[in-house]
């Protein structure tokens, strides 16, 4: 018996963009508390740090998302934990957002002039103080609009979690399309959700870019 | 403790060779049709026609704001159903190269628009006709304004391509999962694929800083 694509079956879509948003959120803030170590890790000057750092975003940056998602998917019954898809999605989607954005956010402290942690060090402010209130302040505006890029593309990244199994967006559009044969139909549908989600943040981080950009030039 | 066993997995090195085969020919076909049609698009942003330029911005913050994972399979399921039928190898090369242009079109736009109008008007008081503006004035100092941009896109594009074994198109990813469901070395499978993704983009790296010494060393007029 094939069901037609109905009222329930979007609100079944529908239900499912609130996980993609939760996936979205912990990996965002995971990556966001990750991405922040790394790079300061990176940026600290401390040879150790800097190599280990700048071999885990080498790492992240080249190799598939899917990949990562499989490896921290089938690596958890390898140190013996149950496999949940729920866990390994949340955990890898962290683990490269904290890849990207500590190198997006080493870009944007990297870009701050070196005259004003100097500056710092000559008031006898520490490392911390000097990061604290002189250097991360500066670099934040710099890093809103490609932090909001990335969150765009984070979002879209969560649907890769319909692979190994996580009832998101995708894999409600996958359950649906399974029971009414109706893909075109469906995967319109599911874009459209993905749309609604992303255009206004691509939007944004646009007009960020451009105000940064007016304010900076002149 | 778990114990890695790699033995089924070297067995299936043949199998392995092949699916990496398969997605260096994707990419590879991916962009070099995808920079054809996008320094076409690009083209078209800039044209002076409207209706143009809306239906590539449309085009672009379409495919710029859904997943791939999705564009596939609205290319491998959804086509069909409106007479549209692809083997999974060209569902595959299609949704890669729709994928590539909305970026690589952005990319190429940006550098045709970092060459200064003086330059345009220069050629054009030479007496160059519009085409040889656009190929030596245009397109040469704007490709090399945006090729660095442009590999990484590519090197991104390799990477985003291991989502096309979800339709089973033979390329690597699809090579590793078939590996899996037979030896169940799941652990050992990935971590050898994922090693030779990570191989093949610092290769493709490598390649391409030394392309781009070799093909732009000239000095900057500025």
């Amino acid at each position: 018996m094939i069901r037609t694509f109905g009222w329930n079956e979007f609100l079944f879509i529908l239900g499912a963009v609130r996980w993609t948003l939760a996936l979205s959120a912990i990996a965002f803030v995971g990556g966001g508390v990750g991405g922040l170590a790394v790079a300061l890790a990176r940026t600290s000057g401390r040879k150790a740090l800097m190599r280990a750092t700048a071999g885990f975003i080498r790492v992240f940056q080249g190799t598939p998302l899917l990949m990562q998602l499989f490896l921290v998917y089938f690596g958890m019954a390898v140190v013996g934990a149950a496999i949940n898809p729920w866990i390994a999605a949340a955990l890898a989607l962290t683990l490269h957002a904290s890849a990207f954005l500590g190198e997006i956010w080493r870009g944007c402290i990297e870009a701050i002039p070196p005259g004003q942690n100097e500056a710092g060090t000559a008031l006898g402010l520490k490392w911390l103080a000097r990061m604290r209130w002189i250097v991360l302040p500066q670099a934040a505006r710099i890093a809103v609009a490609p932090t909001v890029g990335f969150l765009v593309q984070l979002i879209k990244g969560t649907s890769l979690a319909a692979i190994i199994g996580f009832t998101e967006l995708t894999r409600a559009g996958q359950i649906i399309n399974n029971a009414t044969f109706e893909p075109f139909l469906v995967f319109s549908t599911v874009a459209a959700f993905y749309f609604v989600l992303c255009w206004p943040l691509s939007l944004l981080a646009r007009r960020a870019e451009i105000r940064f950009a007016r304010a900076t030039t002149r | 403790m778990y114990d890695f066993n790699f033995a089924p997995v070297i067995a299936s090195s043949d199998q392995l060779l092949r699916g990496a085969a398969v997605t260096l020919e994707l990419s590879v076909e991916a962009m070099a049709i995808g920079l054809v049609i996008s320094i076409g698009l690009a083209g078209a942003k800039t044209s002076k026609i409207a209706p143009l330029r809306w239906a590539v911005q449309a085009y672009i913050e379409l495919i710029r704001n859904t997943p791939f994972l999705v564009q596939i399979f609205f290319i491998f399921f959804g086509l069909p159903s409106i007479g549209l039928r692809l083997t999974p190898n060209s569902a595959a090369l299609l949704a890669l190269v729709v994928n590539f242009c909305a970026y690589a079109t952005e990319i190429i736009r940006a550098g045709i628009e970092s060459i200064a109008v003086g330059q345009i008007e220069a050629g054009r008081a030479l007496g160059l006709k519009p085409l040889q503006v656009f190929r030596y004035i245009i397109l040469k100092p704007a490709l090399r304004t945006v090729y660095p941009a442009l590999t990484s896109q590519f090197i991104y594009l390799m990477l985003t391509s291991s989502v096309v074994s979800v339709i089973s198109a033979g390329d690597l990813a699809a090579a590793g999962n078939d590996i899996q469901s037979k030896t169940f070395a799941s652990m050992e499978v990935y971590l050898i694929i994922t090693a030779v993704y990570f191989l093949m983009s610092i290769v493709f790296s490598a390649i391409f800083s030394a392309i781009e010494k070799a093909a732009f060393d000239y000095p900057l007029s500025r």
